[in-house]
């Protein structure tokens, strides 16, 4: 392959770097990353600017914005922008909606990028460079990286570097991002203050041409056409290519303009957008015709053999159950060791306060509301992290799309599609980032019945609940760890049952019968997930976590521990006397008997209701309520629970935690609506506080309900 | 012609070349931007364990479609 960068002299980047010292504060330049899912964008975007990166949202919409800072080789600051990963500038869904308004400088809350770096796929080049050249007819300056040039080899592709750069008219720089290989030189490029406009160009009809303007001449007439330097015939184009469904970045008179103007094309030049892909791809092969040289025969790679295993129609159920099993259990097996890490600090921490503080109010405050608290939940971090592990690793490495291929089918029986299965599957370990993937579902119809049903999956707030549960169900010295896990898995799988069930009711109940949105998912070759995006990955959904309980849990703990202390019982005979007559027991006790019939007693009572600010508050709660002493270091909280449970009985003698207490229990918490993020990010990604009222209303049934049917069937059964 | 079929039913590891779209709406529109337009190669790779989706193989990258989209693309099978 030839050099990457021909016509670099140093010298003007000395100059540059130069002129940068007089203005060091901000950032001088803007550079966009743009490029097809999958090129490997993201993966550039993180190893140009490691942890100096910001994650947030565009204002009004919930499409991702990631921003960062990078140095160049002379200490030159620059801004990088992480725009959405697109096929096209022709947006089908809001996130290419942003990426098209951002490029043609219709966003007042984002700048138009000085600079465009546009990533392809070396070893798939034809089609990445579809929006490519969209991308540099705009007329802003452009790299053009190469990515993953080291799998087009494999596969038998010669790329002439030289003759790409020519006939694009723009420097071109080989990469692999994914082992750091080209990083630099792309910063070298990027401090390049000679970065050309491209002078590709796409030739249509004259017939088509003429309309064509007309067009433009109405949209700009009308006031529509307000990008800032982008070329009118282009920002009209994308305009009238507009299929995102909820038409974002157009305003409602410009939407009625766009649509007007489209209307009359559609009479002049029926299928005039069916024209444009045949064009551009026309254009484009004239481009691959000298630089891209094709293999003479098709060379099977790793993928292929992967997939002929992964994708079989036996083997890929069976690798897909091996896969899920092995997560689990590891979830449930190797979390322990760190588990206990974080127990021991808190002990520690408390055995600190108890010889700092004297006995008093304050320190049962500090010991019994806020560590008690902070730590039942915080001791849930290591699982979360392995659980972010395996899905960082099965999105980096191409899986994540294959069990989408494999379960699509099931998935669109109950009018769901395989892109909704990733979403759904964050949603195991949270709801919040699995509602926030739902970006990625196109169809708006798909996207909220997803939505909907995501946080039915049992998410990681369910597992100390789940876990706690079946410890009093099953006590460990008796049983082994395949039961639990058996246990755990049944329990995942109701909570799917119920994903699937609501699914189907929702389709047929709550939309129209529309036309059906085409799914199109591409199938990624496979590739080693890097160590830096899956620890940057995993730090961010981590954090997410810790900030949780750092605020919300905390602040319930605090409240929990007031509630169950006062009013204070001077003559109170023992501490559950005074805790029955707490605010939280009386409170309990009001509302035992709607939740007798489930088999709760007042105790649990209070567990359920704090659940419902979050469900893993239920643990410390339980805590609290059962006085669980945490002076022994090693004990897990959970354990000493599991005891004090077995120990606690109704009026009449009769144990409260029988089998189907246990039962009703877990079932409530798999159906139950109990997490104020979820609904916030609900009402936040539907933009109506009408869904997120809805699942809150629609889970509580279900739950109440089923957890009945348990307790209530199974004494009818003769159970207890 | 001979050899016309729909994209749909060729059988896996057949080669074909695209011919036509079936008139309709604009929903194969992002199919025609990734690469499926009258003239270019297609081979059907594989089935879905459950029959859909079919995986394609287009212009080097490896495509997901439902048999829905799939009944709507005319291919003429390519013999070798």
């Amino acid at each position: 392959m030839a050099d990457s960068s021909p016509s670099n002299p140093a010298p003007q980047t000395d100059t540059a770097s130069k002129a940068l010292n007089v203005s060091s504060k901000e950032p001088k330049k803007t550079f966009a990353l743009i490029g097809n899912p999958n090129c490997g964008k993201t993966t550039l975007f993180n190893s140009l600017t490691g942890m100096r990166q910001k994650v947030g949202n565009y204002p009004g919409v919930t499409v991702e914005r990631k921003e960062g800072e990078c140095f160049s080789q002379h200490g030159e600051r620059f801004r990088i922008i992480d725009l959405p990963g697109s096929y096209s500038l022709n947006a089908h869904s809001p996130d290419e909606a942003t990426l098209r308004d951002v490029l043609l400088g219709r966003r007042k809350d984002t700048v138009r990028p000085d600079v465009t770096i546009c990533v392809v796929d070396a070893s798939n080049l034809e089609r990445n460079l579809y929006l490519t050249t969209q991308v540099l007819e705009l007329g802003l300056p452009a790299i053009l990286v190469l990515n993953m040039v080291d799998v087009a080899k494999e596969r038998g592709f010669r790329i002439d570097i030289e003759a790409l750069e020519q006939s694009l008219g723009i420097p071109v720089v080989t990469c692999q991002a994914h082992h750091g290989i080209g990083v630099t030189e792309l910063k070298i490029a990027m401090s390049r203050t000679d970065i050309s406009v491209s002078k590709f160009k796409t030739t249509y009809s004259e017939a088509w041409n003429l309309i064509w303007d007309q067009a433009t001449q109405k949209l700009s007439a009308a006031g529509v056409l307000h990008g800032v330097g982008s070329p009118d015939r282009l920002e009209a184009l994308y305009l009238l290519t507009d299929h995102d469904p909820t038409h974002y970045g157009l305003s409602k008179e410009e939407l009625a303009v766009v649509k007007e103007v489209r209307a009359n094309l559609d009479t002049q030049k029926p299928q005039w957008e069916e024209t444009l892909a045949p064009a551009r791809y026309e254009a484009i092969q004239v481009v691959c015709d000298v630089a891209v040289h094709p293999p003479d025969e098709y060379q099977a790679s790793l993928t292929d053999s992967l997939d002929s295993v992964l994708l079989h129609w036996f083997w890929g159920w069976v690798s897909l159950a091996v896969i899920m099993i092995g997560m689990f259990s590891l979830i449930f097996s190797y979390a322990e060791v760190p588990m206990g890490w974080i127990e021991g600090c808190f002990s520690w921490l408390a055995d600190r306060v108890r010889g700092m503080m004297g006995p008093g109010e304050l320190r049962d405050l500090i010991i019994d509301g806020a560590l008690e608290g902070v730590s039942g939940v915080l001791v849930f971090l290591p699982q979360i992290l392995i659980l972010f592990f395996f899905i960082g690793i099965m999105e980096g490495s191409g899986y994540m799309a294959r069990v989408a291929f494999i379960m699509d089918r099931l998935m669109s029986r109950v009018g769901l599609n395989g892109k909704s299965f990733i979403p759904l599957l964050s949603s195991y370990a949270c709801a919040v980032p699995g509602i926030l993937a739902t970006r990625t579902v196109e169809s708006p119809r798909d996207r909220l019945l997803t939505i909907l049903v995501a946080p039915l999956t049992s998410c990681s707030a369910r597992l100390p609940v789940y876990l706690l549960m079946i410890a009093t169900l099953i006590p460990s010295d008796r049983l082994s760890t395949p039961i639990k896990v058996g246990f755990m898995l049944g329990l995942y799988a109701l909570g799917t049952l119920g994903v699937f069930f609501f699914a189907y009711i929702f389709n047929r109940l709550l939309f129209k019968k529309e036309e059906v949105f085409p799914m199109i998912l591409e199938l990624p070759s496979y590739k080693w997930p890097t160590w830096k995006s899956l620890a940057l990955y995993m730090w961010e959904r981590a954090w997410m976590f810790i900030r949780r309980a750092g605020t919300i849990i905390l602040a319930i703990s605090i409240l929990l521990w007031f509630l169950l202390s006062y009013p204070k019982q001077p003559d109170a005979a023992s501490p559950a006397e005074q805790m029955a007559n707490s605010y939280g027991g009386m409170a309990g006790k009001t509302i035992e008997p709607v939740l007798k019939p489930l088999g709760y007693n007042w105790k649990i009572g209070i567990g359920v209701i704090a659940s419902f600010a979050a469900r893993e508050v239920f643990v410390s709660t339980m805590a609290i309520i059962y006085n669980v002493e945490e002076g022994e270091d090693e004990e897990m909280v959970r354990l000493q629970l599991r005891d004090q449970f077995q120990e606690d009985t109704w009026p009449d003698g009769e144990p409260v935690f029988t089998t189907l207490t246990c039962l009703s229990l877990l079932v409530f918490y798999v159906f139950a609506m109990q997490c104020v993020s979820t609904l916030a990010v609900t009402k936040r990604e539907t933009q109506s506080w009408k869904w997120p009222i809805f699942q809150f209303v629609y889970m509580s049934i279900t739950a109440y309900l089923a957890a009945w049917i348990v307790f209530q069937g199974g004494q009818w059964l003769g159970f207890h | 012609m001979e050899n016309l079929t729909k994209l749909s039913e060729l059988k896996v590891g057949e080669r074909a070349v695209i011919s036509s779209f079936l008139p309709g709406d604009n929903s194969l529109i992002r199919l025609r931007e990734m690469g499926l337009i009258p003239g270019s190669q297609v081979q059907l790779v594989r089935k879905a364990p459950m029959g859909d989706p079919i995986e394609i193989a287009i212009r080097g990258s490896l495509l997901s479609i439902r048999s829905h989209e799939a009944e709507r693309i005319e291919v003429q099978i390519k013999k070798n």
